[in-house]
């Protein structure tokens, strides 16, 4: 060991009340520990005693990936919560080691792409000294868990989502046996109907349930995965006792670990091993592995889910009267409400979600500056808390609604008060050709053309909850096979092309969109995309949704308008 | 070549024979899964200890009624990104309560040493090449741990979570 673990200290001023799990000093010793094991790992590499082959893996656990132009840092926000303090903390890494800007993304992360490898080991230092890291957000090991950007603030949700995604963060944190999977390994979870988290897209879906007699339980999707064989997870156990939860994903795993492939990465998530063994079998393997598993060994400890639950406890609301916003209709102000700010299971709150899809923005994209605006924003107006949403924003989660104009006010000072949350205009893409290796298209510019297309306020309300969602290619970071409009970036004979699927759906009830047509030019695109939602438009019942058109028309109807030639 | 055990060399009394080597009078040997399942009484006649080497992808059922007579299961890692090893190794303590030598052959690294000995392995033959003292430094790299692992028999951590090693 060259260096020695820095001696961990608390952050300063660590927000009272913010609701992530705080580090004790076992958990800062831990990522004291592992930033110096990082050093020496970069160090051995600078100096040439790891191959560079050896080194990935390593590089890779701790969310270092080479891509195009540069190194890219992937960040874990475990289940996408931050305090205010930490938020900006990474502004500051931004401002420092990158150009002044992060790139949040559907997997609750956020992704830095200018970074140089000497750095990261002081990136990380800087990390931990706000008690975070990048472990595991990249690695055939089991990534950061996500959830509700709402957990704890949805009135439809049964417990905390996040109690049980910080007991999976930890246990799934350098586990000794499932650090060398056959490929990667997401976990989502939330704890009501409204999914929020597209647990049916993971390899992984936890559902947090109660039974009569009120005891906490878990209904499990496993098999779940985009990519270039997209699967929607199938329901392995509509029951496991909250003291099981280990032993069962433990059971999952292990199979998986023994029996998924390894010839072939495009075979070895556990979609495929789901699906070439079905589901009968497969579970029965479980079945038959949790059997040996579940005891005391492994139970969960009523005392440690309450000690975890603690960390999670509500913030010190006011005792407010349930209060109406006063805002002009018509205004910027109006249709934010409307738009971007959601109820709030105590009264005189809500949960403001800030969009990060500016017309004719890079969605996801934030600079430093503006990272330091909400964490601001949070310190003064939400107890210090920050969540980051799957579809590429930030939340605000408990402001109260008497001081929404003034939030908003600062928003958009900031250039971060776009009102289109939930609309065709909050456009989920991934990086694409402009930064990533395995990209066969760009994703970005036409996102933001995309995004001016569709800036009509009047407009994204006539056409509801539409979704535009684009990757770069078939590997479906931007989750385009759950889009009502998808998009896909594919190479034609050498030259930037792209296809439009229809039809997904991200909810429990999910589905994966189908190929529209042949690929198409980057300028075809957008006109392709206003055919699609014109014809919804025009063909619609009153109140129906656009999958619900797309059904009762058919795809062909679709096809033939966004085919016709002139 | 010296394996590591504890985070320490230690020199390897076992030797290791291929299918064709003759089987020595005394001295204790590894030999591979296919000998030990064709001679296994014949080799269990010797007074010296026999063990078996076998791939990561082997059910520890296959094993579990021979381990009262193996000395040592050698696994063996094709490449360090294989982890089925892991849980071969894990598999045969926990639920089959194997207490002897569990050794982790071919391809590992000394960033994997503390998840090998989480999952049971009691020893690490590093790769041709590879200095042994790196081991060592690996060893005790990350004092703590969340899980349940080989060697913390009490219920999952967590919060409780223990330093390992310590
Ligand atoms: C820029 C570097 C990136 C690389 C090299 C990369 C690589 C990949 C690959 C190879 C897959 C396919 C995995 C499979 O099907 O087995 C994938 C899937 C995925 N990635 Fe990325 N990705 C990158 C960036 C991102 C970003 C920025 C996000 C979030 C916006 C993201 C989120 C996802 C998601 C959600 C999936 C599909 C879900 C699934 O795992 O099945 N990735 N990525
Ligand atoms: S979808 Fe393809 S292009 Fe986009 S980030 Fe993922 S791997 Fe890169």
């Amino acid at each position: 060991m060259t260096h020695h673990a820095t001696q961990p200290t608390a952050p300063a001023n660590a927000p009272a009340h913010a609701g992530i799990y705080r580090y004790d000093a076992v958990d800062r010793q831990f990522v004291a520990e592992r930033v110096a094991q990082f050093r020496d790992q970069v160090q051995r590499r600078l100096s040439g005693v790891l191959s560079e082959e050896e080194f990935r893996p390593l590089r890779l656990m701790n969310g270092l990936y080479l891509q195009l132009h540069a190194y890219m840092l992937r960040i874990a926000i475990p289940y996408g919560t931050l305090t205010g303090q930490q938020l900006r903390a990474l502004a500051g890494i931004g401002r420092r080691y990158d150009k002044g800007y992060g790139h949040f993304t559907t997997r609750q992360n956020l992704q830095f792409n200018w970074i140089r490898l000497e750095d990261t080991p002081d990136i990380l230092e800087a990390l931990g000294a706000v008690d975070m890291h990048a472990i595991q957000t990249s690695g055939n090991c089991i990534r950061n868990v996500t959830t509700d950007q709402f957990a704890g603030v949805a009135a439809d949700a049964v417990a905390d989502p996040r109690v049980y995604a910080e007991i999976l963060r930890q246990w799934s944190t350098l586990h000794p046996e499932f650090t060398f999977l056959p490929r990667k390994f997401k976990i989502a979870i939330i704890a009501g109907d409204h999914d929020r988290a597209v647990i049916r897209a993971h390899d992984v879906g936890v559902k947090v349930k109660t039974n009569e007699a009120g005891a906490i339980g878990f209904e499990v999707y496993v098999g779940g995965g985009l990519g270039r064989s997209p699967f929607l997870g199938q329901k392995t156990r509509d029951w496991v006792d909250e003291q099981d939860l280990i032993a069962y994903l433990e059971a999952v795993l292990r199979v998986y670990n023994r029996l998924g492939r390894r010839d072939n990465i495009y075979k070895a998530r556990i979609k495929i091993l789901l699906h070439q063994t079905g589901l009968a079998k497969f579970t029965e393997m479980v079945e038959e592995e949790f059997a040996s598993l579940r005891g005391p060994r492994y139970h969960l400890d009523p005392a440690i889910v309450a000690e975890i639950r603690r960390h999670f406890a509500p913030p010190p609301y006011d005792d407010l009267a349930e209060t109406a916003v006063d805002a002009v209709p018509g205004t910027a102000f109006a249709r934010w409400l409307e738009t971007n700010v959601a109820a709030h299971r105590q009264p005189g709150y809500a949960a403001v979600t800030v969009s990060l899809k500016p017309a004719g923005g890079i969605p996801g994209d934030a600079t430093s500056d503006q990272m330091e605006v909400v964490a601001d924003l949070a310190d003064r107006f939400s107890f210090g808390e920050v969540r980051v949403t799957h579809a590429q924003n930030l939340v605000l989660p408990h402001v109260r609604r008497a001081d929404l104009a003034e939030v908003f006010a600062a928003l958009d000072a900031a250039g971060l008060g776009a009102a289109n949350v939930g609309t065709i205009a909050d456009i989920i893409a991934c990086p694409g050709l402009d930064y990533c290796s395995l990209a066969n298209a760009r994703s970005i510019p036409l996102a933001q053309e995309l995004s001016r297309r569709f800036a009509d306020p009047e407009r994204q309300k006539a056409i509801g909850d539409v979704s535009i969602k684009m990757s770069g290619c078939i590997n479906a970071c931007g989750h385009h096979h759950v889009a009502s409009i998808g998009v896909l970036g594919v190479d034609k004979h050498g030259k930037e092309a792209y296809q439009l699927t229809l039809g997904g759906d991200p909810t429990l009830n999910a589905a994966i969109g189908d190929l529209l047509g042949p690929a198409m030019a980057e300028e075809e695109v957008a006109d392709a995309v206003e055919k699609v939602v014109d014809l919804y438009l025009a063909r619609r019942e009153p109140g129906e949704r656009f999958n619900d058109t797309l059904a009762r028309l058919g795809r062909a109807a679709f096809k033939e308008t966004v085919y016709a030639a002139g | 070549m010296p394996l590591v055990k504890d985070g320490q060399p230690v020199e390897n009394t076992w030797v290791t024979l291929g299918d064709g080597d003759a089987v020595p009078a005394d001295g204790a040997i590894i030999v591979t899964l296919a000998r030990w399942t064709a001679d296994k009484d014949a080799l269990s006649t010797r007074t010296a200890p026999v063990g078996v080497e076998v791939p990561g992808t082997t059910p520890a059922a296959d094993l579990a009624a021979d381990l009262g007579r193996l000395g040592v299961i050698a696994i063996r890692f094709p490449i360090f990104r294989d982890g089925r090893g892991f849980s071969l190794a894990r598999d045969l303590r926990e639920r089959h309560g194997y207490g002897g030598e569990i050794r982790a052959v071919g391809h590992t690294l000394p960033d994997q040493y503390q998840f090998l000995i989480r999952c049971g392995f009691s020893t690490v033959e590093p790769p041709d090449g590879k200095d042994p003292a790196l081991w060592a430094a690996a060893y005790r790299s990350i004092t703590v741990a969340y899980q349940a692992s080989i060697g913390e028999e009490t219920p999952l951590g967590l919060l409780r979570r223990r330093f390992v090693g310590s």
